[in-house]
């Protein structure tokens, strides 16, 4: 069903098992176990300090994990052979040396993975870098630039897994939308992509699943629209108060706005409260999307999940 | 929401091969080319270029200085290495220290390291690197020493040359020392300025130290590299020397290598 759903059969090109890392007392990632099938863009989606990072670097061999592990293609990542060619990995935009050009800092990358020269020509035209600025030195780069740059090196090696953190940091809308055209290309064409993000637009924008972490661990995962489906029923009626009394009785939710009633409750399951009780219906629709905003604060924010957030629901659509 | 996961089956999958499948099979990545990506990217900076001109330069500059200024009756291959000495001496560990540390301070390490996960392989690839720069510095210093012997020569001026082959292989292996002590407390300290001024500052700390107790001087051969060298480049290595020369080049080469591949190997790379 969905792609980031609980580890599962070999098919899954990025598998992470009870993953967790502790700096002392700190645990930065607490027992994070998703897989990540081909054909996916799955966005890893929590405030600064969440643990992205983290386990993108476990993930990539750079931290060794305090236990779980992480797997690449069923293998873990230190035993990959030339591993750069099956995943394109960027980590941190800002990582090249300063004093070299973008040119050299591609070439040392096609050498390493024992690619063609030609290739570094056509990953900068992937990223839209021209000849000019892949000609200047890495320092004068502004960091759009330098995602570019980091996306070039990225690809370079035809892989089949991208992991990449924060890449739209420092992108501009145009950016955004041109890197979620290169991200959903590689992906149709059986590609698998993580990428993490601090920002909502950014995912909303570019990926399709999604993992929230936050405080290390797993907050919600599944598809853009799974969490982003209306957890609430707009319902107007002759009798609203009857209504409302019955519905809190099945334990749903209810707030009384000036229009009617908002109602943590499907459509189905008010629609047969009121039939049941005679009541007219005059209106009864899905509440608003949530927005991923929403959704995102109401995930992360401390402790605070006694409940669905209530909406004004003014205009349901 | 549905799987997706065969390509073929997205309407758009015409838009351009399957991934993984423009390249031919990967294969893997031999330590020569991690050993000459590791000298290329000694050099591919300024920081680094210029190391290796400034080094080359000076040593150029006090060997004709030395030949036009100097108080020696003649001008032969050996004074010359001995003018230039200074520089090489000083400036040698300085390349080892940062083929060593270079992308530690600048996190280009992250890539280095993503690309290789086996760091035991590129701590390899680094010191041989360091030792491949090194020596070809040391061989072409020794190269310009001939030139400027020669030119004096030509000038009519009294010269010669003076160093058999086993004493310039004996400068070589010292100076190779040199570099790779650089290199080993490159991967020691795992910072540049603090590696660069432990190693400078080593050979004075030891003549210190030794100097305190008849004991501590009787020990000095054996610790101190500065000096233990010394009989290669007179051509006077017996089996105490070199065994001076083992004690000393494990102690301040193998013992600071081997703790500074456990960090790089056991570190987290951020």
């Amino acid at each position: 069903m969905c792609g980031v759903c609980a580890a599962r059969d070999g098919g899954d090109m990025i598998t992470t098992e009870r993953l967790t890392k502790t700096y002392g007392p700190v645990t930065a990632v607490d027992d994070v176990s998703f897989a990540v099938e081909p054909g996916r863009v799955v966005g890893f989606l929590g405030p600064n300090g969440a643990g992205k990072s983290t386990a993108m670097r476990m993930m990539t061999g750079l931290t060794p994990p305090t236990s779980g592990r992480a797997l690449i293609a069923g293998r873990p990542y230190a035993e990959l052979t030339n591993p750069g060619r099956l995943v394109g990995v960027m980590l941190d935009a800002s990582a090249q040396h300063p004093g070299r050009t973008g040119l050299e800092t591609l070439r040392l990358v096609a050498i390493h993975l024992g690619v063609p020269r030609s290739r570094v020509e056509e990953m900068l035209e992937l990223v839209g870098l021209t000849a000019d600025e892949a000609s200047r030195r890495v320092r004068g780069y502004s960091l759009g630039m330098r995602q570019r740059l980091g996306l070039a090196a990225a690809f370079m090696g035809d892989p089949q897994v991208l992991i990449l953190d924060e890449p739209a940091n420092g992108l501009d809308p145009q950016g955004i939308h041109w890197m979620r055209g290169l991200l959903r290309d590689f992906a149709e064409r059986g590609g698998t992509v993580l990428l993490s993000s601090h920002l909502l637009h950014e995912i909303e924008a570019i990926a399709d699943e999604l993992i929230v972490i936050g405080r290390g661990r797993i907050i919600a995962e599944g598809s853009l629209d799974d969490l982003l489906a209306p957890t609430t029923t707009f319902v107007r009626s002759l009798d609203d108060r009857t209504l409302a009394a019955a519905l809190v009785e099945t334990g749903a939710e209810v707030t009384t706005t000036p229009a009617g009633l908002s109602v943590t409750a499907d459509a189905e399951t008010v629609g047969r409260l009121a039939l049941a009780h005679g009541i007219v219906l005059l209106r009864l629709s899905h509440g608003e999307r949530a927005g991923l905003e929403e959704l995102f604060l109401t995930l992360t924010t401390d402790q605070d999940r006694a409940g669905p957030v209530a909406r004004p629901t003014g205009a349901a659509a | 929401m549905t799987t997706i996961s065969a390509p073929s089956a997205s309407p758009t999958a015409s838009r351009g091969p399957q991934v993984g499948s423009f390249l031919p099979p990967p294969g893997p990545v031999p330590l020569t080319r991690l050993v000459g990506l590791e000298v290329r990217k000694m050099v591919d900076t300024l920081a680094g270029r210029w190391l290796v001109i400034v080094t080359l330069a000076l040593a150029l500059v006090l060997m004709v200085a030395f030949a036009i200024f100097g108080e020696a009756p003649e001008v032969t291959v050996g004074t010359s290495l001995g003018a230039a000495g200074g520089p090489l001496g000083i400036l040698l560990p300085v390349l080892g220290i940062m083929a060593a540390t270079a992308e530690w301070s600048q996190r280009a390490g992250l890539v280095t390291f993503a690309l290789e996960p086996r760091r035991g392989r590129i701590v390899l690839a680094r010191v041989v690197a360091g030792l491949v720069l090194g020596v070809a510095v040391v061989v072409v210093s020794v190269a310009l020493a001939y030139l400027v012997t020669a030119a004096t020569g030509l000038l009519g001026r009294p010269s010669g040359y003076d160093m058999s082959a086993a004493q310039l292989a004996g400068f070589v292996v010292v100076m190779a020392l040199s570099v790779l002590q650089g290199v080993a407390f490159g991967f020691l300290f795992l910072n540049t300025p603090v590696a660069i001024v432990a190693v400078l500052a080593l050979p004075s700390v030891i003549a210190v130290a030794t100097q305190f107790s008849e004991r501590m001087a009787e020990v000095a051969p054996w610790v101190d590299l500065s000096r233990s060298g010394a009989p290669l480049l007179e051509g006077t290595l017996t089996w105490t020397t070199a065994g001076q020369l083992a004690t000393s080049s494990l102690l301040w080469i193998g013992l600071p290598l081997a703790i500074g591949t456990w960090r790089v190997l056991r570190s987290e790379v951020k």
